[in-house]
């Protein structure tokens, strides 16, 4: 397809006004066009988790001046995953999420739960219409299914141009309402995790008010949870080769926030007990019903000469306790006129939660809210690689990303209060390291 | 909470700020947009790749949104 000069200016405008919060920029096309967009993400961490994404994006340019976008994406999840619980002197049995048979962690080893397998199916869609000269509406959709999980999402997003189209302010409201039935239904928060050798009704964890044996074998089969968010973007032109954003997101999470699969391990605290260190049993987490997060946003785009830099920079803060920080950083080098190498660093930093904790001392009382998952533990992660692009024509090209992640806790075994007794010889806070491998292509008719 | 309520309070008033006075010394000419309209200009060009970071990163660690909406679809969190 060539261009015409009027829609290099309606390109023009659609690129420097489009918000972009959170939808796809609509594509420059003559009417009836389609333009298509696919890639199959592999990701693998070592020793655990593994997983295959093809996505797959349709564009169509609508009769009515007005843009479709469509989106497919497939997840095949594999390998182990950390269920929270620390490790022990002694091998450990876990009982499987299912409640049919076990897995054993050996001795100083972080127990990771190796049943974790999961296939997901996602289907996107927005509708982006023109209203007038100066707004514009997105309305999108989302449904998302797999084995234990089920979310449907709907948003609208308006944008209002100013300034010579300089300027566009954006606000919209995104409504998701998520179902999770766990395999093997959902755990009472707080409880002992039944493990091999456990006769008869587990008893009740001590100190935990409200909880008593009749708890012990009811399981809900399914929770729920809403997300509610809210949005409001500036994107402005700062020039003829420079264009940057500015976001503001706040958003509300109700219902059941817990990992369902997730541990928290109470350990002996007697310096005389052979066993000083080890845990004694396991409860399944707890976190607040309620997440409220503020998030602020700023990024953009200069061009320099053919090359492009390409930075952002995000600010969050929760009622949880958590802020993090994440800055990005990709430099488009452009260097011959079909190909270029894109390097990317991304650099992420967040606190932890305040109910988050390593494991408990069996003197204490088991806190009312609990989790062990490293992922709201304080940590830092590290994104370096680059991407590598081949334009076979105007219509269509071809890239490569490779990439490693890792993810460092920041909490230390010494500033712990349960590294003691046996945790002292283990690593409590492992490395996760993971490589990134994506194959894409686009291409229009 | 009233932590958050300032946050929000202040980053609304940038946003007004921005937008009434800020911006309008901003900006080019009709004419003058020949770069900004190549789409590796656009924002959010690879949408796909920007996705699939946002669900590495939901999966992994505990911010989501900011760029675009919070929500992952997802039970890996």
């Amino acid at each position: 397809m060539q261009l015409t000069p009027e829609k290099k200016i309606r390109g023009a405008l659609v690129a420097a006004t489009c918000t972009l919060l959170g939808h796809a920029a609509p594509a420059v096309a003559d009417e009836g066009d389609w333009s298509f967009d696919s890639a199959v993400l592999y990701y693998n961490e070592t020793d655990r988790v593994t997983a295959i994404e093809p996505v797959f994006t349709a564009r169509r340019e609508l009769v009515d001046d007005g843009l479709l976008d469509l989106k497919l994406v497939f997840d095949s999840l594999t390998g182990a995953s950390a269920n929270g619980a620390m490790p022990s002197s002694q091998p450990q049995t876990f009982t499987r999420p299912s409640g049919n048979g076990f897995y054993t962690t050996p001795v100083g080893e972080t127990p990771l739960d190796d049943t974790f397998h999961d296939t997901r199916g996602q289907v996107s869609a927005n509708w982006i219409r023109w209203l007038g000269t100066d707004w514009k509406m997105t309305l999108g959709g989302n449904v998302s299914s797999e084995y234990d999980f089920q979310s449907v999402a709907a948003n609208a997003l308006f944008a209002r141009d100013f300034n010579k189209r300089n300027t566009t302010l954006s606000f919209g409201l995104s409504l998701e309402s998520d179902s999770m039935d766990p395999v093997g239904g959902v755990p009472t928060p707080l409880m002992r995790m039944i493990t091999e050798g456990s006769t008869g009704a587990v008893e009740s964890v001590p100190n935990t008010p409200g909880l008593d044996t009749d708890d012990v074998d009811y399981r809900d089969s399914s929770e729920s949870k809403t997300v509610t968010d809210f949005l409001v973007g500036l994107t402005q032109v700062v020039d003829r080769e420079t264009v940057v954003q500015l976001n503001y997101n706040y958003s509300i999470t109700d219902g059941y926030l817990n990992d369902p699969y997730k541990l928290v391990s109470v350990i002996e605290s007697d310096p005389a007990a052979t066993n000083y260190g080890d845990p004694l049993y396991h409860v399944y987490e707890n976190r607040p019903d309620s997440r409220s997060r503020h998030t602020v946003y700023v990024g953009g785009k200069r061009w320099f000469d053919g090359d492009i830099l390409n930075a952002s920079y995000r600010f969050m803060t929760d009622d949880w306790g958590i802020d993090s920080h994440t800055i990005d950083v990709r430099y488009r080098w452009k260097f011959s006129d079909q190909q270029y190498i894109e390097p990317h660093v991304r650099w992420y930093s967040q606190s932890a939660a305040d109910f988050y904790s390593r494991g408990l001392l069996d003197t204490d009382a088991i806190p009312t809210e609990v989790s062990a998952d490293y992922r709201i533990g304080e940590m830092t992660a590290t994104t370096i690689g680059a991407q590598y692009g081949y334009a076979f024509s105007e219509n269509s090209e071809f890239r490569f990303r490779l990439e490693y992640y890792s993810q460092d806790s920041n909490e230390s075994d010494s500033g712990s209060n349960v590294a003691i007794g046996s945790q002292q010889a283990f690593d409590l806070y492992p490395t996760v390291d993971a490589t990134i491998v994506q194959f894409s292509y686009s291409f229009k008719f | 909470m009233k932590r958050m309520t300032r946050i929000a309070a202040v980053g609304g008033l940038l946003l007004v700020a921005i937008t009434s006075t800020g911006c309008s010394s901003l900006g080019v000419q009709p004419w003058e947009r020949d770069i900004l309209a190549q789409r590796e200009m656009l924002l959010d060009d690879e949408s796909i790749t920007l996705g699939l970071d946002d669900h590495i990163y939901f999966s992994k660690e505990a911010t989501s949104g900011g760029r675009s909406f919070s929500g992952g679809g997802c039970g890996c969190n």
